[in-house]
């Protein structure tokens, strides 16, 4: 076969996968946009613009919507601020125990959900913790801490620690190296983090499913909930508008780094 | 190992203070569990009723998980093994046209890759029945080019359906984890050096050997990251096998999501769940042997 060929062979196979991928998101995008015979927006039917002009039509939903923002804003605060930490530790000093470190901040990754979720709705269960909108931000924390940490310390390895020391020779305090130098050097690695970590959260199914109790429906466990009766076409324009707000975000935060280098 | 970092400092305390916070967080909310669902695979439940287990040293749900649940046990880890070839069957591909003819666009398009990550992961599944229906366009078109017997004599399929059949399930957990499995090769894929596939072709190796030589044993260390990440929580789900699949297709996530939130069966959830670990476990370091572990440091 000619190099070229083979070239084209394989622009073919990787253009496919592409296609691949963006089907489900398509079809996503295209039903918020159906106006549904039966109670389940699953057959093309006709164009609507009636979902997208109330997109809070469904009580329902906008509860599970708000609670899922909530629950990813408290738990993306709380995992971006310590796995920073831990990013900072682990890139900024040498000290023992660091390979123990690492292995605890993998194995969450690397364990099914159901594992991790059925073992932490156990622990609530045997303390008496009521399962709730906290046990959900302490699960999904726990989760984000390993991936912000991660992601953070990617950025920042290689990262030259001298300058904090040339500000506090210019007569610089410790909180002022760090709010003038050290921290507006890693943010952008830290934003990054924060977003995977609230997109991980709002998203994040079998987890939830476990540790949030009785109600307490975030988006994801009420599409499941509800699947047995009805799938609204509002479920396909939350699930747009995340989408839009989401991306939208991911090209401000290159736009802003790239600004920056 | 690591590169010296300019004024990288020994610490006595600061490290320790900046990790307490993150650390005790993972220490108490992910290995305490681990001792939690330890000590409730060996419970014994006395009633259907009895909802508060007592620790026992009973063995006997390690029993069960076999002897009850084995085909769903087996089915998962089929399952999570054809899906994590296909990944990287297609992904492969993917990741080295990205890597190595996207040009100035590599960015963008893996960011594409990672754009599914921001729409539901429940809907995504939910649309593979749209594409995937009774008299779609992809059954007809299977129909039509005779692979629907074939598919059924695989055992993949039953009837001329896709939909709530073994092949549906493993279509959609292939789909749901692709972007694990491209996202470590590429990254694997982008740090080899052009220069070191030009020398390759300058000592007369073909385009083939150059890249089974040079291009392949450097991108394995991403190959058992997407591995992993794609094996690991595909053998865990439950979502693809309830929505896409039928009761030929159970997986153990569907038995731990039923006996755990459904039967409240936390004894014989326990157990599944330590079975379900304890077998990834072993399966991740059989591959890192196999894979040879010096490559992946």
């Amino acid at each position: 076969m000619r190099p070229g060929a083979g070239r084209a062979v394989l622009t073919a196979v990787a253009a496919a996968v592409l296609v691949y991928l963006f089907v489900p998101i398509a079809l996503i995008v295209v039903f918020s946009f159906n106006r549904p015979t039966g109670r389940y927006n699953l057959v093309w039917q006709r164009f609507t613009l009636d979902n997208w002009l109330h997109p809070l039509a469904d009580p329902a939903i906008n509860d599970a919507l708000g609670r899922s923002l909530q629950v990813a804003a408290a738990a993306t605060a709380a995992a971006a601020v310590m796995g920073t930490m831990v990013a900072i530790a682990l890139a900024r000093y040498r000290f023992r125990g660091g390979a123990l470190v690492n292995l605890l901040l993998v194995l969450p990754l690397t364990t099914p959900e159901i594992v991790l979720g059925s073992s932490l709705a156990l622990l609530f269960i045997n303390r008496g913790v009521t399962r709730g909108f906290w046990t959900i931000v302490i699960a999904h924390a726990m989760f984000c801490v390993s991936f912000v940490a991660i992601t953070v310390k990617a950025r920042i390895r290689g990262f030259d620690w001298t300058l904090e020391d040339a500000t506090m020779d210019l007569g610089a305090g410790p909180w002022r190296t760090f709010s003038r130098v050290t921290f507006p050097l890693i943010l952008p690695g830290v934003l990054a983090a924060a977003l995977l970590s609230f997109s991980l959260s709002i998203d994040d199914f079998i987890i939830t499913a476990f540790v949030r109790g009785e109600g307490n429906t975030t988006v994801p466990t009420y599409v499941y909930g509800s699947f047995q009766r009805e799938l609204s076409p509002q479920v396909h324009v939350v699930s747009t508008g995340l989408l839009v707000l989401s991306v939208a975000a991911l090209g401000l935060s290159v736009l802003y780094q790239r600004r920056r280098t | 190992m690591a590169e010296p970092t300019p004024g990288q400092r020994r610490g006595r305390l600061a490290p320790y203070a900046l990790l307490s916070p993150g650390m005790l967080w993972l220490v108490l909310f992910f290995l305490v569990p681990l001792a939690s669902l330890l000590r409730m695979s060996l419970s014994t439940k006395r009633s259907r009723f009895d909802f508060d287990p007592s620790f026992s040293w009973d063995w006997s749900n390690y029993g069960d998980v076999f002897t009850t649940w084995g085909s769903q046990l087996g089915r998962s880890f089929l399952f999570a093994g054809a899906a994590t070839l296909l990944c990287l069957a297609i992904g492969y591909p993917l990741a080295y046209w990205i890597a190595f003819h996207g040009g100035r666009w590599r960015n963008l398009l893996i960011g594409l890759v990672v754009v599914p990550f921001f729409t539901s992961f429940l809907l995504r599944t939910i649309s593979w029945t749209v594409v995937l229906a009774d008299n779609g366009t992809v059954v007809r078109a299977l129909r039509g080019a005779g692979l629907t017997d074939v598919l059924r004599w695989l055992r993949l399929t039953d009837g001329d359906r896709v939909l709530d059949t073994p092949l549906a399930v493993i279509g959609g957990l292939t789909y749901n984890f692709l972007p694990f499995m491209v996202l470590p090769i590429y990254v694997s894929l982008e740090k080899i050096d052009a220069r070191l596939v030009d020398a390759a072709g300058d000592l007369y190796a073909g385009g083939a050997a150059a890249f089974a030589r040079v291009v392949l044993p450097l991108s394995l260390p991403g190959v058992f990251a997407g591995s992993l990440l794609t094996f690991i929580p595909a053998s865990g789900d439950f979502v693809n096998a309830y929505f896409l699949g039928g009761t030929r297709s159970r997986m153990i996530g569907n038995v731990v999501q039923d006996r755990f939130l459904v039967q409240l069966d936390y004894p014989g959830a326990a157990a599944i769940s330590l079975v379900l670990m304890a077998i990834i476990t072993a399966a991740v370091l059989l591959y890192a042997k196999l894979l040879g572990t010096e490559e992946l440091a």
